[in-house]
């Protein structure tokens, strides 16, 4: 199979590096947001999904990981994990704690709670990441902000790698939120047109 | 000559992800406005990689109707 390839067959680079860049200076976690809102901006103005088909580095470091790397047992994944109820579910709960990130960054910015230096996994487990910021360099809130990013991004990465290594390299794609969304605002923008 | 089988999404739970795009040989799908993966039937040759890398395993090969 020798497909032509395209300048952007190389962004799971991007994927690597925007973890890399945080490890050493958390602020760099605003990078991406680049990647929740590409694909937003796509689904909303172009009505596709050009960024889940050929722009995410996730996507394509999953595809190399366990496709050429062989890191994936290649199992189909069980059905509920690509029902409606279960994306939607997810995306309901990845908003939330979305906000609940925003929320945070809130409380810090009005003073009303200090900024803390950690990465929070799954939810639920505290890191120490005090070695990428130094106190001061940028407000509070911005700071806050990038842990709190970063810790969405790195928690649903370690969702991702599981479930490549579990199912088949793109599992995570089947339950994405920011595939979910897209894919609901193109299928809204097609109502009655198919 | 056409292949004997060839592959078909189940639009209504295909994610739209495009793994399947990427994975195709013959460069016969494609995804329709995102909403769903298309299968040109005509170009498909059956070889079922779509299939197999389908994240939502919603690909299914299927026998072609015998030509009179």
């Amino acid at each position: 199979m020798n497909k032509q390839k395209h300048w952007y067959d190389y962004l799971w680079l991007w994927s690597i590096a925007f973890f890399v860049l945080g490890f050493f200076n958390i602020l760099f976690a605003w990078l991406g947001m680049l990647d929740f809102g590409l694909p937003l901006l796509f689904a909303l103005f172009g009505g596709n999904k050009f960024f889940c088909n050929n722009l995410c580095g996730r996507g394509q470091l999953f595809s190399l990981l366990g496709g050429r790397f062989g890191l994936s047992r290649g199992k189909p994944a069980p059905r509920w994990l690509s029902s409606k109820w279960f994306r939607y579910g997810f995306l309901v709960f990845f908003l939330a704690m979305f906000g609940n990130m925003l929320f945070q960054t809130y409380l810090v910015g009005a003073g009303a709670s200090s900024l803390r230096e950690s990465i929070k996994l799954f939810w639920t487990f505290r890191l120490p990441w005090d070695w990428a910021y130094t106190a001061g360099t940028v407000p509070a809130w911005v700071a806050q902000f990038s842990f709190g990013f970063y810790s969405l991004m790195l928690t649903s990465l370690l969702i991702g790698l599981i479930a490549m290594v579990l199912f088949r390299p793109r599992t995570w794609c089947s339950f994405c939120p920011m595939g979910s969304m897209t894919q609901g605002i193109c299928k809204l923008k097609r109502l009655g047109k198919d | 000559m056409l292949s004997k089988r060839f592959a078909q999404t189940d639009r209504t739970r295909c994610v739209s992800c495009g793994a399947c795009t990427k994975q195709c040989p013959r460069d016969a799908i494609r995804i329709h406005h995102g909403c769903y993966a298309v299968i040109d039937a005509l170009r498909c040759v059956g070889c079922g990689k779509c299939a197999k890398i389908c994240p939502a395993d919603c690909i299914t090969l299927h026998e072609r109707e015998v030509q009179a």
